[in-house]
């Protein structure tokens, strides 16, 4: 009987279950979680400190998902290393737990610079799991000064997540603008002074060059009093449990479609793993929730026997704060047709005749739209991209392409 | 399995697929007191250009890329229909991201809708498809 073996419990492993269980209900499928939590969306915390959601509704899953699925976790331990010859993974508890079939969806940790005198900040917190979540709101209050290192999604949504939870927030960023592995400057801006209007403080182009108990002192020598502080700089791909043994590791662990990594056996998947961006073509680690998913789903079939090719692969993401949606695919090269009203941004990037990125800054409706045309390459000599440089839909495809996305008779 | 489509050929873009559906979902009796002068959120709409029309509501995908990418967990597929949980939804606005249909729209507070094809509201039938009177829009196994 085949032993399915999963490391991490994100939603990458969700896929992985879901889809060796696809092809394969005998098999034993056994989850290692060093979170004690069933698989939630890391995402959904800076919701659930807003109050959109709850410990009950922000598993990923229904209760009796591991049931359903004959799915046994071990939660609370660690994989530490695998040897691949005996097929086995080894736990911090000094258990080995053998394999047929390995995934390794380890995800990714935040990355912390050495800031001088962080050791001397009592109150502080990386914001990726929900135990970060959980330990911060145990922590504030309706007077808490809040300092947040770092204006990515990440910060950003933590910023929105608690703003009206406490006294005030300040955040930090090295770069010039926000969102600023997303965004452009213009776009950026709309976003930053929305921010500012709900409450939120920012000191861009600086970061901290020291901190001391409860104040932070900034390169540019302002400084900031805080009472809890936020680190979220970035994140780094946790790939050391198959870098040991050898595997092909750039920034993440490389996979090829399949999700196979360069080692007999093994998979990887999500957060950790490094895939083909096809709008750019370049390999890059794409830490985003839909590729997570698709690609555990992917490695899954492949421990299970068959073949699933996920090769679609692009980076994009949907985020809103207080409201303001903002909604980036693809990669932001070649030539721009823009669309603007003083409330919203719309830039589409085309090259190679298709359409390889778009930034959309309150005008997202239908947005999938555009997405697939990347994903799935379409020539833009079989569309009318006059129609679609205003708005997303599928009136600017020919008769024929509608007809057959549509099922018949469109 | 049935499903909703659509004749561009018949649809005259008089969106009242649009209304039969706000209605149906409403959960109210009275039409002119669910819907006279408010804004409505129908989970079908009217596209098309100057010279076609055709109404676009979810296609039911055997494959969702809306499932795969909710980063709630609220999008699932039962016995082939794409079912939204309003409750879990966080209204990130992924799904609208990725559906290549441009077949999700938010409600009023922002959480996302979708064409449930009637099974679950008052209606028990789809609508759009009741209400269509130039009988564009059919429901159908195809």
């Amino acid at each position: 009987m085949a032993e399915y073996v999963i490391v991490g419990n994100g939603v990458a492993a969700a896929g992985c279950i879901e889809g060796i269980r696809s092809l394969d209900s005998e098999g034993r499928i056994t989850v290692i979680s060093a979170e004690k939590h069933p698989v939630y969306c890391r995402p959904l915390i800076s919701y659930y400190l807003e109050g959109k959601t709850d410990i009950k509704r922000i598993g990923y899953r229904d209760r009796d998902f591991y049931d359903r699925m004959c799915c046994r976790v071990l939660y609370g331990v660690r994989a530490v290393g695998i040897d691949n010859e005996k097929r086995v993974v080894m736990m911090d508890d000094g258990a080995e737990l053998p394999y047929t079939a390995l995934c390794v969806a380890t995800g990714s940790s935040p990355f912390v610079p050495p800031f001088e005198g962080l050791d001397k900040v009592e109150k502080k917190f990386g914001f990726m799991t929900l135990d970060d979540a959980l330990g911060l709101e145990k922590v504030i209050d309706g007077d808490s000064r809040v300092l947040i290192v770092g204006a990515g999604l990440i910060g950003l949504k933590c910023a929105e997540g608690i703003v009206n939870r406490v006294g005030s927030v300040t955040v930090c960023d090295l770069s010039d603008r926000v969102l600023s592995s997303i965004l452009d400057t213009e776009c950026a801006a709309m976003i930053q002074s929305h921010l500012e209007k709900h409450g939120i403080t920012f000191h861009l182009n600086d970061s901290v060059s020291r901190f001391e108990s409860h104040k932070a002192v900034l390169r540019s020598g302002q400084s900031v009093d805080f009472d809890v502080l936020v680190l979220a700089v970035g994140v780094r791909a946790n790939t050391a449990i198959v870098r040991d043994i050898g595997a092909a590791v750039n920034r993440g662990i490389i996979v090829d479609e399949n999700m196979r990594t360069s080692l007999d056996g093994i998979y990887a998947a999500g957060d950790c793993s490094e895939a083909l961006d096809i709008s750019s073509g370049q390999k890059k680690v794409m830490a985003i929730l839909p590729n997570a998913y698709m690609q555990g789903y992917a490695a899954g079939i492949g421990m299970a026997g068959g073949s699933e090719v996920f090769d679609k692969a692009i980076p994009m993401n949907s985020i809103g704060f207080f409201g303001l949606h903002v909604m980036t695919a693809g990669t932001y090269e070649g030539e721009l047709y823009e669309e603007k009203t003083e409330t919203s941004v719309r830039r589409l990037y085309i090259k190679d005749s298709c359409l390889k990125g778009f930034m959309l800054v309150n005008c997202g409706e239908r947005a999938g739209i555009y997405t697939s045309m990347i994903r799935e390459r379409i020539p833009l000599s079989s569309v009318n991209f006059e129609i679609l440089k205003k708005v997303a839909t599928t009136a600017a495809f020919s008769k024929e392409i509608r007809r057959s996305k549509f099922g018949g008779s469109v | 399995m049935k499903r909703i489509y659509v004749d561009e050929q018949w649809c005259l873009g008089c969106h009242l697929c649009e209304y039969n559906c706000a209605f149906a979902n409403s959960g109210l009796s009275d039409m002119a007191y669910a819907l006279k002068g408010k804004p409505i959120y129908p989970r079908i709409h009217i596209e098309g250009t100057d010279r076609i029309s055709y109404a676009v509501s979810c296609r039911h995908c055997e494959d969702p890329i809306c499932v795969k990418s909710c980063i709630a967990g609220a999008l699932s597929r039962e016995n082939g229909v794409i079912r939204i949980d309003g409750d879990r939804c966080v209204g990130c606005y992924t799904c609208v991201l990725v559906c290549p249909f441009g077949a999700l729209a938010p409600d009023k507070d922002g959480v996302m809708q979708k064409c449930e094809l009637c099974l679950q509201n008052s209606c028990g039938e789809p609508a759009c498809v009741k209400g269509c009177p130039n009988k564009a829009i059919v429901y159908e196994e195809r």
